[in-house]
């Protein structure tokens, strides 16, 4: 009978909010009824998503899915048509979060040297000279830098570049850091490295990290939890629980269980592929 | 060793072809003389001049009018351009004025700055410093409107205040851009200068000095003239080329 009516006459859907659909425990970033459409298009409709505290979450699904938009509307790089994002209550502006850059060599300050990259955020803080030099040192310890941080960034390798970024967006302690397909630029040998410098420092600080990737092993991985998409409009396909003990090493991507879990994403995806 | 000596005087191959078709352009009688002085005669000339200071009072005159009218456009264009460039929109709605007079020759333009400002050596100024403006402005303006958005955005996500997301990013973002300008701009007020001192009635400068010897036939005066002239449009642009280098260091690289 219904299905008869013109659209018009439908009651709105409900939109789902903070009240309605509170955040489970353990939950740092609660996204509730986040809408977004291009041209037209709906590309995600009253989209609710609780991101748990401390963890290293992947985003993966298909071409056009929206992994980066979505990262970016919570980052707040990408305004959201509706919907209410929250950082343990508090909003973004009263967030602290890191961003890293899929394109360090853009997101890097080239006037100034990689040091003075890193410590740009602490100074602009208002954070004294001395207390500037003791985070950064504290990071350069944190991440074993053996190359010259008074060097300016376009002398340094993409590797290092990256490794650069990723000290400048922990500078500031944040609660959440976004990394925008960091390794995509990367040979194997630097993805190794970033991977295994990430993991040090999230055991080191227990920041909640989002990882946007293109390719799943870098996904599986490095998370905790593996977020599935489904084409669009997106919905959420399914959160995979990976909880295989850090430091975890570049053999583990032979460990049964990694194999399990990396079939099974697979599976997932291609079934969301065909969809 | 010989390949080593032989590149670092390879740019000098250049300048003596030119000499050797100089003379041979006299020897072989294909020129009057009355028109081309010889090479040689023109470099001794030249040393002459400098020797007895008889070109300083135009030297000077010339190179004080250009960095006046370059001190001026920079005072102006810099600033102006960078606020028309942090907003898009003001600058769509003047880009049409400021394309339109960037493409006018400034030449064309004397004869209206001679009815505002007389024949005045600030008439000569203002001129120049009208057309190195513009070239100033509109490079200024689009190294801000072109500023990296990643590196807008990393500074946004650093919680940065606005202020600070213009001077430390897009301000930085535009110097690159803003030399360009800078070094054009000051090659234009030169052309402007001379050509101002030759048709603007004037007692100084070197372009009153090279149509003075025009008009006495006096061709190895012109000659010399000119050749100080291009050599001192050449050095302008040096400096700047070396201290773009210096100061952006990251130009071309980032």
């Amino acid at each position: 009978m219904s299905a008869a009516l013109p659209a018009a006459v439908l009651p709105p859907l409900p939109t789902d909010t903070v009240i309605s659909l509170p955040a489970a425990p353990q939950t740092h970033v609660t996204v509730r009824g986040l809408s977004k459409s291009f041209a037209g298009a709906p590309l995600y409709t009253n989209f609710n998503l609780d991101l748990p505290r401390g963890k290293i979450v992947s985003i993966f699904g298909p071409n056009g899915c929206g992994k980066s938009t979505l990262m970016n509307m919570i980052a707040g790089l990408v305004k959201p048509d509706a919907g209410e994002i929250l950082f343990d209550g508090k909003t973004l502006r009263e967030t602290q979060i890191g961003y890293v850059f899929q394109n360090y060599r853009d997101a890097l300050f080239p006037w100034i040297t990689a040091w003075d990259n890193i410590a740009y955020p602490l100074k602009r803080q208002g954070l004294k000279a001395a207390e500037v030099k003791a985070r950064v040192d504290e990071l350069v310890k944190l991440f074993e830098i053996r190359f010259d941080l008074k060097r300016y960034p376009y002398e340094l390798s993409g590797g290092q570049m990256q490794t650069v970024c990723i000290m400048r967006s922990l500078a500031t302690r944040p609660e959440v850091m976004f990394l925008d397909e960091p390794f995509s630029a990367l040979d194997f040998e630097m993805t190794l490295f970033i991977r295994a410098k990430l993991q040090e420092a999230h055991l080191a600080t227990g920041t909640t990290m989002v990882i946007v990737s293109h390719d799943l092993e870098d996904a599986v991985f490095l998370a905790d939890r593996i977020l599935l998409l489904t084409r669009r409009p997106t919905r959420i396909a399914e959160l995979v629980s990976f909880d295989m003990p850090r430091p975890r090493l570049p053999e583990a991507v032979a460990d049964p269980e990694f194999v399990r879990v990396k079939a099974h994403t697979l599976e997932v995806f291609r079934r969301e592929m065909a969809a | 060793m010989a390949t080593i000596l032989h590149k670092r005087w390879l740019p000098l191959i250049g300048p003596l072809l030119l000499l050797a078709l100089w003379q041979l352009m006299i020897s072989a009688q294909w020129v009057k003389a009355v028109l081309l002085p010889p090479p040689a005669e023109t470099l001794a000339h030249m040393a002459s001049v400098f020797a007895n200071g008889a070109i300083f009072a135009d030297l000077w005159a010339t190179i004080f009018r250009t960095v006046c009218s370059f001190g001026i456009a920079v005072a102006i264009g810099v600033p102006l351009g960078v606020m028309l460039g942090s907003s898009e929109g003001a600058y769509r709605s003047v880009e049409f004025l400021i394309d339109f007079f960037r493409s006018t020759p400034s030449s064309a333009l004397i004869p209206l700055f001679l009815l505002i400002f007389g024949i005045t050596d600030i008439n000569k100024i203002a001129i120049a410093s009208f057309g190195a403006a513009l070239i100033v402005l509109f490079n200024s303006a689009y190294g801000v409107m072109n500023a990296k958005k990643t590196r807008v955005m990393v500074a946004q996500i650093m919680g940065v205040s606005k202020w600070h997301v213009f001077k430390d990013v897009m301000l930085m973002e535009s110097l690159a851009q803003t030399f360009v300008g800078l070094r054009s701009a000051v090659s234009m007020a030169l052309v402007i200068v001379i050509v101002a001192e030759m048709f603007i009635g004037s007692e100084t400068g070197l372009g009153h000095r090279i149509i003075d010897a025009q008009q006495v036939f006096n061709v190895k005066e012109m000659y010399t003239s000119i050749l100080v002239t291009g050599a001192l449009g050449y050095l302008l642009n040096l400096l700047f080329l070396l201290g773009e280098k210096k100061l952006i260091h990251w130009s071309g690289k980032a």
